[in-house]
């Protein structure tokens, strides 16, 4: 143990700036360097946590004293065929590196985040999913096939057909069972680089998540943005954003829209201000009345409806806007509380939920909501119903009451028959993931990781903290 | 290794972590109590495994949850420092603050030259101060970040007549933590020299001589140093009266200071 490798120390923080950790820092370019790292970690009594761009709100890429294996240096793109639209590349290729390849011939990534920062390897070990789940579900189904190295050594391939248990528990297996060393996708085809966007208010919760049951079907896209500061009347209040893809023939340019360069969001706002500073002009804003302000605001001019068309880029990299806005949180960060209900129970968990939030005087600054359908994958957030996502900034003072707020949240869920996202709940506990996987699965995904991982090598903090003990 | 659960880190649990090396008793042991009520996780480690086992059960029955764990390690093992350590910051996560608190004085007389008695306390306060610093200055180089403190002595500030290895062993700790600082400062680490006065520890109760004047309880100076942690300073006298009694010490000319008996 005399032989640990301090120049590799670092501390690594989560995206909401509000938790970090000590780690040993690996960037392997090749299987071969994550299998000496899984060498070395074993030989060292170390454990090793995958980490991607680092976007996941909570501790899922954070491995205190441990080794974190940085994969965004394994990022070529191996195989791409523009007549078939599949895709073969590394793990650490983002979403960005993604639509930039594949756009230009007609195709777009099936499942994108709110942010094009995030790699494959990342977006797989979390099983994510985009503003169109209720229609194309997660990105795991869209994966074709993958090769993974295992901490045994071993090197699998796996297909919905061919080591399918491993296929849907690796994906959505938050690192934990191996790491990706390929992936083979399917692309969708995309007629223009352009969407048919409709913007329109929702009044209130039910009013809210009415338009959004209604609209998902008829659209390729829905999203909400959530009035997470409205109370009374108007709590649950907010506007809806869907897209549909054009057809053939809608968009007379489609050779230039589907450029790159005509997606690019812009660099500046009002055309002078850079982008790269606007969040140090945020930050005073971040408080109670100063979000609320901006809030109404904004709901305010979100009441006259929109008929427009967007990029691709524009429309779902919604987070990339502002760079670093996670910034304006300050220096205590923020944190982020999703939860996924069925469609019959939402309503009411919500209204409980935002007016719980209110009466203790923490108010989400932000909420965004989503329509979702199930999926086969082993650690599965989804649920045919809704999805609520609220961003709560982290302050020293509030922390103690905070923390008791969203274990009061997660009972409302859990009664409401609801489920969570490891990749962004940070406060999860393990009886609450007990409860919303159920024993079988918690037994299921412990027996694959004993096959895949026998001497725990792959674990991480979010490991640790939700199923150390179960 | 500890046997008390402590609860996951999350941001809405974040904790501030400490060592203490050297926290069975005396100005340790308070310290370690001190650093836990201002809500640290802190790393008790000590040789005498009953007396940190009842210190660390204190701390965690006061306050209702794990803050205080238990290493049992001896700090002459030089050898086991890194896995000891490494241990720590696997359970911790981070660190934020280390003390260098572990010493001991064996009283020599007038007329006694004990090369024993001097190198015992040269490995405990000195030698075992260098093999944990070492690789804490090497992680928090590394990390860029972190609060090196060591408990030094105004017994330091000169070499007297009943203390020829004490003495020393305090004058080298204070030096060295002066070059850890002009190491560490431009990587973001603070170091922090303390220099108790007379505290009321083992060593003081095994002292021949009683004269002693300012003097406080471990729980004092456990408060002293805690301010001087809380306002990252280089250097801090505890009691801060220390200092200015010091500065004249310091320069009593040595044809005077010959013929002193203290």
């Amino acid at each position: 143990m005399t032989t640990l490798p301090y120049e590799r120390l670092t501390y690594l923080e989560n995206f909401g700036h509000s938790l970090r950790a000590a780690s040993y820092l690996y960037k392997p370019t090749s299987a071969e360097q994550i299998g000496e790292t899984f060498q070395f970690a074993k030989k060292n009594g170390l454990t090793v946590t995958l980490r991607g761009a680092g976007r996941s709100y909570n501790d899922a890429a954070l491995n205190g004293g441990g080794i974190v294996m940085d994969i965004q240096d394994m990022n070529r793109i191996l195989e791409w065929n523009p007549a078939t639209g599949v895709i073969k590349a590394e793990p650490g290729v983002t979403l960005q590196k993604l639509w930039q390849h594949v756009l230009p011939d007609g195709w777009w990534p099936p499942v994108v985040s709110g942010t094009m920062y995030t790699t494959l390897g990342g977006c797989l070990g979390m099983n994510i999913h985009g503003k169109n789940n209720y229609k194309m579900g997660t990105i795991g189904e869209h994966v074709l096939e993958f090769t993974a190295l295992l901490p045994t050594g071993a090197e699998v391939t796996c297909s919905p057909t061919h080591n399918g248990d491993l296929f849907y528990s690796i994906i959505s297996g938050m690192g934990m069972l191996g790491v990706f060393t390929s992936v083979t996708m399917q692309m969708k085809k995309v007629h223009s680089g352009l969407l048919q966007v409709e913007a329109f208010p929702a009044r209130n919760l039910h009013e809210h998540l009415n338009a959004i049951a209604e609209s998902a079907p008829v659209n390729d896209y829905t999203v909400g943005w959530l009035d997470s500061t409205a109370t009374g009347s108007g709590l649950g209040r907010g506007q809806l954003h869907t897209a549909k893809y054009l057809h053939e023939g809608e968009d007379p340019e489609p050779r230039k829209t589907m450029q790159v360069s005509y997606q690019t969001l812009p660099s500046t706002l009002f055309w002078v201000f850079p982008k790269s500073i606007i969040h140090y002009f945020m930050a005073p804003f971040m408080h109670n009345p100063g979000v609320w302000l901006i809030n109404t605001a904004k709901y305010i001019a979100s009441l006259r409806k929109g008929q427009y068309r967007q990029s691709h880029a524009a429309f779902h990299f919604l987070l990339d806007y502002v760079p670093n806005w996670e910034k304006a949180y300050g220096r205590d960060g923020l944190i982020q509380y999703q939860s996924f209900l069925p469609k019959e129970t939402a309503e009411d968990a919500w209204r409980e939920m935002l007016t719980l939030s209110h009466k203790r005087g923490m108010p989400s600054y932000l909420g965004v909501t989503k329509r979702h359908r199930p999926d086969k994958f082993l650690l599965s957030h989804a649920v045919d119903g809704f999805s609520l996502a609220l961003d709560f900034k982290v302050t020293n003072k509030s922390r103690a009451s905070m923390r008791a707020m969203l274990h009061d949240f997660d009972r409302i869920v859990l009664e409401a028959g609801g489920r969570f996202y490891f990749a962004k709940n940070s406060e999860t506990t393990p009886e609450t993931a007990l409860r919303f996987l159920g024993k079988e699965t918690v037994e299921k995904f412990k027996a694959l990781k004993r096959r895949t991982d026998p001497h725990n090598l792959l674990e991480s903090d979010l490991f640790r903290r939700v199923f150390g003990s179960l | 290794m500890p046997e008390t659960k402590i609860s996951a880190a999350t941001p809405l649990q974040a904790r501030r972590t400490a060592i203490v090396v050297g926290a069975s008793s005396g100005i340790g042991a308070a310290l370690t109590r001190k650093l836990a009520a201002e809500g640290y996780l802190v790393a008790a480690v000590a040789r005498r495994a009953e007396l940190l086992a009842s210190l660390c059960n204190e701390i965690n029955a006061a306050h209702g949850e794990t803050r205080a764990l238990p290493f049992i390690h001896d700090v002459t093992d030089y050898d086991s420092v890194p896995s000891t350590l490494q241990n720590i910051l696997q359970t911790f996560g981070r660190l934020d603050l280390f003390v260098y608190n572990a010493g001991i004085q064996q009283h020599v007389k007038l007329d006694e030259f004990d090369f024993r008695k001097d190198r015992a306390m040269i490995e405990t306060n000195l030698l075992g101060a260098m093999a944990w610093l070492n690789p804490v200055a090497a992680m928090f180089h590394h990390l860029r970040a972190g609060h090196i403190v060591g408990i030094s002595s105004v017994a330091g500030d000169r070499g007297r007549i009943g203390a020829p290895a004490y003495n020393t062993s305090k004058a080298a700790l204070s030096t060295y933590l002066e070059s850890l600082r002009n190491r560490l400062t431009r990587r973001g680490v603070t170091v922090t020299t303390i220099k108790p006065g007379f505290v009321e520890t083992d060593i003081l109760r095994s002292a021949p001589k009683k004269n002693f004047f300012w003097l406080i309880s471990p729980e004092q100076a456990a408060e002293g140093i805690w301010k001087a942690i809380q306002s990252r300073k280089q250097t801090a006298y505890v009691p801060a009266q220390w200092g200015l009694l010091m500065l004249v010490i310091r320069h009593i000319p040595s044809f005077i200071f010959r013929r002193l008996s203290f």
